[in-house]
């Protein structure tokens, strides 16, 4: 089936989150939609499946002019999605969510479970999956869950399917194999959208490719072009990978840890005999695919995790056993992986969360009363110091942008007397100046001879910030190397073959 | 060499696991344990506890049971006491404490302290009335806890359970005196119910406001009403508006001839048969047809059943209208069952009790239905221990229900799952 | 970089449906579970004066209808309504006109006594009514801001009067002391009954909304118990569940002299409304209850012991209620008590704090205003037989229009506050939106 959007343009307020977008997708192909975060691709692919209505455009299937009400009219003109965040519902078993929706029943009004199971069973087998049909979702790894992502598209004839960031929570071999079924899937003649910010992954499988910027197309590339063409078309400029810096001077102790262990409430080892140290005035990138136990060894550090066992210590000091008050009090800086989730409260004001961790005694508390002439001194400054943009201190951090409330994270936690700085993920979210203003910040604090811990599942941003990098698999470490190892031994590491060992695995 | 890296099926465990208990289990055991045997220490009874079985009209009369007191008390806290070494023994072995044991002590218990406060009285505990009687007090529970969880599980926090029981009750009076029908009041109960739900509707769907907020005002706004509408029309006109035809009971041939249950379970009025259908076609409803599949996926993650075409906020309504319907039906037990007329805030918060009955079961139809029994029990057990002259003043048994909820809450239930998106409203963009 | 995991759907999602209030922006940003609370009250406060007094008006309307329809008058002139129309519509005045002049004439001025200390009595008596609600809302108030729905003021109220009220008639203590003594205590116990949700809450995750509801009926109980057995709380001699009288010495004194009931306990709550002014906008304490209600995540990471602060919260909450609890026992009702002393404050007191927007000067006004009900209320019934619990579906009608403001907005066609602009998260001080803010 072949798929055509015409000027489709989608406004958010006054935001034009897509701009008389035009792209054409033919059967039996795989078209590329590439842009950086924000680019306005996902919006116009919600625009096509229906979550969005546009504001001007038309969408046609084979030439057709489509209006879709809502995902259910989209998926009965054979338009599957398979979504960035998995719409799969946790506690329902494999067959119940692919047949939601779309059910068929027997006598009685009973669900046809029966029916369903064979659907998937049928449809795996085509692919080569293994997937259990009664399994539950939740207990099944994300690259199963995304698995049955595709079925659920499939199992409704879809005939053109669009992948939306679908290798971000992918290990480089899991992704290998998506790429492998999309080409099967284009083989069998699905038109395929695939979206993706990855250069490497556009190159791989992409027919054409199509380059979004600021919610407008900019330019249509062929998949033979250069990493460095495709790059400043999606940006907009040249972009700069790397970071200026010296070469680590490690001195001092530093922070060591010690065969630490974390397990959640339903005792799944999430960190499991973890053991590293890091030195002053050096930069440790814990890399890894995400959910491979590196957020929670941060938060470990942080003294937020609650099953902890083996020891962190920090210039010999021990912290495993100390309460979160403690660990900040000791000298840690804390830069949480979901800033809006763990690292600011939306409602309160910039100076409030400039203040947030420090409401506990002098200068901004004195006998249990906030000193708010302090705090908005403290806060004028350090808005200046790092340059977030707000219309003043008293504007809710929510309102800020995403790099904005990451500087005013970085701001609070750079202006403590560190010991130790923490920072996952800290350039999620945020715009390119912002990344190398706080790539920038971070490279200062390793400077001044703190230890520095940098949780990152960017294999480019782990090669450019670090100076080790420690590879996290399945909560254990698999290896730590030095930052100029090579990216395809690093790639390897991401799925769990320690250095060295490639020979036995291949 | 990545083809060969292809995760094989037993590949894909991502993490170890240990296994964690959770300690709440004997903890709880041993408290509740510990204080029966205080109870036992600072007031002794003498004596022999009689159990009566029989009750008139039976075919076959068992005889009364009559055990020492004390001696039974004592013997109960020994066994309450092993279950308790039982299941800190297997927490300590990092096992779990199976649900079953944790019920049988209970029972085991609850059999010791009728033995203790029964005996050397001359009355005995007529059995028969206690099981008939949990019956009848947890019906109104039953029904009221059915529509809290239709509704949660589609997503609607319910907080108005007691709002649509007392609407319900209310409607079913005026109603059913009216016709002269109990069928009539019954039928309007299901009204007042969906109407009330539908309100909760506008507000926490539509308007997207905080459930737990609307809930609570509508609580307030149907008691007022209620309350008005009796002071200012039904006590005038109590001949010509509240004076219902009760239904009558139906004794349901062979079951209700079995001894000791069968009057208390079948010798009874509709509305309590229906109940006996309405909770295995709730459990039916939900589990196994696509009606109840959309309503817990909506329920779980309204955006990803969006995503496969289901109306999130239709959805939520009709499940609404359902639970609405279920509760009113609890409603009309008080003016077409129980008694005949209506009385200002005759419901003295069951709705609130069917909440909790709704959480201690887990969000389950069955066991939420199980626990409205226990709570039924509970209530009503104060009335059989004034019969045997309890020394327990009858303040403290009529406290029971609320401080198992408490314990139960807080302790023997454990980590208990609420529906993912209960509570939120769904915000389509 | 990947996608933002969580922080760009919301961002691309807040262009909300019209029915927004639009006041909400910040909370946009993150997910909506954990913001449900702080939506609420924002959509309250938010609402702005034209939407409460849209509500109130709205709420004012039903509840003329309903004094309307179930007035005997009117009722006997619509049988001809199509002879006599006018008829009809004079009863319906008639009744709805009288009953809400007698609920001024209860509630604020009595334009028909003939001197000034008469008329002005239903201005004091409103006030008197609005102590324990007033108090009891900032109970409620603060536990909301803390992120905990407290429904639990009844039981809390009646565990202070007890303990208060016990004080008050069992001790023989010098005057000052006294009454000094039986607040404190009072409080305490409020405090302490609400602590048992806190702490059941911290330790083991229950959640306070059940746990508050069952402690409001053991709470009931227990002072039936202690009310109907001698030598506990019940007047010796007595076969009444009822206490003696309240000792002299611990009498909370009246403001205005004997003619009036208004007593200190008023002032004592003024007292408490500047007190958690202070506490949530001015202490430490107080930003760590909002942190925690706010965002309990970001408080836990930012070092606040989410545990303490929970028990803590429930704590003042309970504290609050108590003060509520001795003013019933000390200030208003000193001839001895029963079990029914809480009089419905504490569920009212949620519909206070509700209708405050959870904010000391919000709920003190607030509380004037249900108390002022509550007096004219009673004098609508006695003076033209309305019953009471009109004042329940109007105060009740007043707190769901107030959470709704749409509602209100398209029945009196306001318009939406704030410009389109003011809806979009994320937008820096150059107006200019970043990339992230298109994401989807």
């Amino acid at each position: 089936m072949k798929l055509e959007l015409r000027g489709i343009t989608k406004r958010f307020g006054a935001l034009v989150a897509n701009d008389h977008i035009d792209l054409t997708v033919e059967p039996g192909q795989i078209h590329c939609l590439l842009g950086e975060n924000g680019a306005g691709k996902s919006t116009l692919m919600n625009v096509l499946y229906g979550l969005y209505q546009a504001d001007e455009g038309e969408i046609l299937l084979d030439g057709r002019e489509q209006h879709f009400a809502g995902p259910g009219d989209a998926m009965a003109a054979g338009i599957g999605m398979v979504h960035q965040h998995f719409m799969l519902i946790p506690v329902f078993t494999v067959a119940e969510n692919v047949m939601l929706g779309h059910e068929q029943t027997r006598a009685g009004g009973r669900l046809d479970l029966d029916a369903a199971r064979s659907r998937v069973r049928e449809i795996a087998d085509r692919f080569g999956f293994h997937v259990d049909p009664d399994a539950l979702v939740e207990d099944l790894p994300v690259g199963v869950q995304q698995r049955v992502e595709i079925i659920k598209a499939l199992s409704r004839d879809a005939r053109v399917l669009v992948f939306d960031e679908p290798t971000a929570v992918l290990t480089p071999q899991e992704t290998d194999e998506l790429m492998a079924i999309m080409r099967q899937l284009k083989e069998s003649g699905a038109a395929i959208v695939f979206i993706t910010h990855k250069l490497r992954e556009v190159r791989e499988v992409a027919d054409r490719i199509t380059v979004v910027r600021r919610g407008a197309v900019v330019g249509e590339a062929s998949p033979t072009a250069s990493d460095a063409e495709l790059a400043s078309l999606m940006v907009g400029r040249a972009v700069e990978l790397t970071v200026q810096k010296d070469d680590a001077v490690p001195a001092g102790r530093g922070l060591e840890v010690r065969n630490l262990e974390v397990t959640d409430a339903r005792g799944t080892v999430l960190v499991d005999d973890v053991s590293f140290e890091v030195r002053g005035g050096e930069i440790l990138v814990v890399a890894g695919v995400q959910g491979n136990g590196q957020t929670e060894l941060a938060e470990a550090l942080a003294g937020l995790a609650e099953h902890v066992r083996g020891s962190v210590r920090l210039d010999g000091d021990e912290l495993v056993g100390r309460n979160v008050r403690q660990v900040l009090d000791a000298g840690v800086g804390f830069v949480p992986e979901d800033r809006n989730e763990d690292g600011l409260v939306g409602t309160f004001s910039v100076a409030d969360n400039l203040v947030l961790n420090r409401t506990d005694g002098p200068p901004f508390v004195r006998s249990g009363a906030l000193q708010l002439r302090a705090r908005d001194a403290f806060a004028r400054e350090k808005v200046e110091e790092f340059d977030i943009r707000t219309q003043g201190i008293d504007t809710p951090v929510g309102r800020l942008s995403g790099g904005n409330q990451q500087k005013v994270v970085l701001a609070r936690e750079l202006s403590r007397e560190l010991r130790l700085l923490v920072a996952a993920q800290p350039t999620r979210g945020v715009d390119v100046g912002s990344i190398e203003f706080i790539h920038k910040r971070i490279v200062e604090t390793r400077d001044a001879g703190v230890p520095v811990v940098v949780v990152s599942t960017e294999l480019d941003e782990a090669v450019a910030l670090g100076d080790r990098i420690l590879v996290m698999y399945r909560g254990r470490v698999v290896g730590i190397v030095p930052a100029t190892t090579p990216r395809d031994q690093l790639g390897l590491m991401m799925a769990g073959i320690a250095p060295g060992t490639e020979g036995e695995a291949a | 060499m990545t083809a060969t890296l292809a995760p094989t099926p037993e590949d894909v465990v991502q993490h170890r696991t240990v296994t964690v208990v959770s300690r709440k289990a004997p903890i709880a055991l041993g408290v509740v344990t510990a204080l029966f045997a205080l109870l036992l220490l600072l007031a002794a009874r003498a004596g022999d506890a009689t159990f009566r079985l029989a009750s008139e009209g039976d075919l076959v009369a068992l005889p009364d049971v009559t055990v020492p007191g004390t001696a039974t008390a004592w013997v109960c806290v020994a066994l309450g006491a092993a279950g308790t070494a039982v299941a800190a023994l297997l927490v300590a072995r990092g096992r779990r404490v199976p649900l079953w044991l944790s019920l049988v002590l209970a029972v085991v218990l609850l059999f010791g302290f009728l033995a203790w406060a029964a005996a050397g009285s001359a009355g005995d505990i007529p059995v028969t009335r206690l099981v008939g009687g949990s019956v009848l007090l947890a019906v109104p529970i039953v029904f009221g806890a059915l529509g809290g969880v239709v509704g949660e599980r589609a997503g609607v926090v319910n907080i108005a359970i007691e709002g649509q029981l007392l609407a319900g009750a209310f409607c079913a009076a005026v109603a059913g005196t009216v016709t002269g029908s109990p069928w009539a009041g019954l039928l309007a109960a299901v009204v007042a119910g969906v109407l009330v739900s539908l309100v909760l509707g506008v507000f926490a769907i539509t308007y997207r406001v905080n459930q737990v907020i609307v809930g609570v005002v509508l609580n307030v706004l149907v008691i007022g009403l209620t309350s008005f509408l009796y002071s200012q029309v039904l006590v005038p006109n109590a001949e010509t508006l509240n004076a219902t035809t009760r239904f009558s009971r139906i004794a349901i041939p062979l079951l209700a001839d079995i001894p000791v249950v069968g009057p208390a379970l079948f010798n009874q009025s509709v509305v309590v048969y229906l109940m006996y259908l309405a909770v295995p076609a709730i459990w039916f409803a939900l589990a196994r047809t696509r009606w109840g599949l959309r309503l817990r996926a909506v329920g779980e993650h309204p955006k990803a059943a969006d995503t496969v075409g289901i109306k999130v906020g239709r959805t939520r309504y009709l499940a609404l209208v359902v639970a609405g319907a279920i509760a009113g039906v609890g409603g009309a037990f008080y003016t077409v069952v129980s008694v005949s007329s209506f009385g200002k805030e005759m419901t003295a918060g069951a709705g609130f009790i069917a909440l909790a009955a709704v959480i201690f079961g887990k969000w389950d139809p069955v066991r939420a239905a199980l626990a409205a029994l226990l709570f039924g029990f509970a209530s009503n057990l104060e009335g059989a221990l004034s019969i045997v002259g309890a020394p327990v003043p009858s303040q403290f048994m009529l406290m029971l229900p609320y401080v198992v909820t408490i314990f139960a809450v807080a302790g023997l239930v454990g980590r208990s799952r609420a529906p993912a998106a209960s509570g939120q409203p769904y915000v389509k963009e | 970089m990947s996608e933002p995991t969580r922080a760009a759907a919301p961002a691309g999602a807040a262009p909300a449906p019209a029915t927004d209030t639009g006041g909400t922006d910040g909370g946009a940003a993150t997910p909506p579970g954990d913001r449900r609370w702080h939506e609420a009250f924002a959509r309250i406060v938010s609402g702005g004066w034209a939407v409460s007094l849209g509500a109130v008006v709205l709420a004012i309307l039903a509840g003329s209808v309903m004094i309307a329809f179930t007035d005997e008058a009117v009722q006997e002139s619509a049988g001809y309504f199509f002879a006599r129309p006018a008829d009809t519509f004079a009863a319906i005045g008639q009744a709805v006109g009288g009953a809400y002049a007698a609920l001024f004439r209860g509630a604020v001025w009595n334009y028909e006594a003939d001197s000034f200390a008469a008329a002005v009595r239903p201005l004091t008596q409103s006030l008197t009514y609005a102590t324990p609600l007033i108090a009891a809302g900032l109970g409620v108030a603060v536990a909301f801001r803390a992120g905990m729905f407290n429904i639990g003021g009844q039981g809390q109220l009646l565990v202070s009067a007890a303990a208060a009220g016990w004080v008050g008639f069992a001790f023989d203590l010098p005057v000052g002391l006294h009454l000094v003594v039986a607040v404190v205590v009072g409080i305490l116990a409020g405090a302490l009954w609400a602590g048992i949700a806190g702490l059941l809450k911290a330790a083991t995750g229950a959640h306070e909304v059940i746990v508050t509801i069952m402690l409001n009926y053991i709470a009931f109980y227990l002072l039936s118990y202690l009310l109907a057995t001698p030598g506990l709380l019940q007047a010796p001699g007595s076969a009444n569940p009822k206490t003696p009288a309240m000792a002299e010495t611990a009498v909370m004194p009246g403001l205005l002299g004997d003619r009036y009931n208004l007593h200190v306990g008023f002032l004592l709550v003024l007292g408490a409304v500047v007190l958690v002014w202070w506490l949530l906008n001015r202490s430490s304490l107080g930003f760590g209850f909002r942190a925690l209600g706010e965002n309990a995540h970001a408080a836990r990471v930012a070092g606040i012991d989410v545990r303490r602060t929970t028990v803590l919260a429930m704590g003042v909450a309970g504290a609050l209620v108590g003060l509520a609890g001795t003013t019933q026992v000390l200030g208003l009702i000193t001839t001895g008590f029963g079990a029914d002393i809480d009089a419905g404050v504490g569920f009212d007191a949620i519909t206070v704090a509700l209708l405050g927007g959870s904010s000391p000067v919000g709920v003190l006004l607030a509380g004037i205003l249900f108390g002022a009900f509550k007096a004219g209320g009673s004098s609508m019934q006695a003076l033209e037989g309305v019953p009471i619990e009109i004042v329940l579906v109007v105060q009740s009608l007043i707190v769901l229009f107030i959470a709704a403001p749409p509602l209100v907005r398209a029945v009196f066609r306001l318009p939406q506050p704030g410009g389109r602009a003011r809806r979009r998260p994320g937008r820096g001080a150059t107006g200019t939106p970043t990339s992230q803010e298109v994401a989807a």
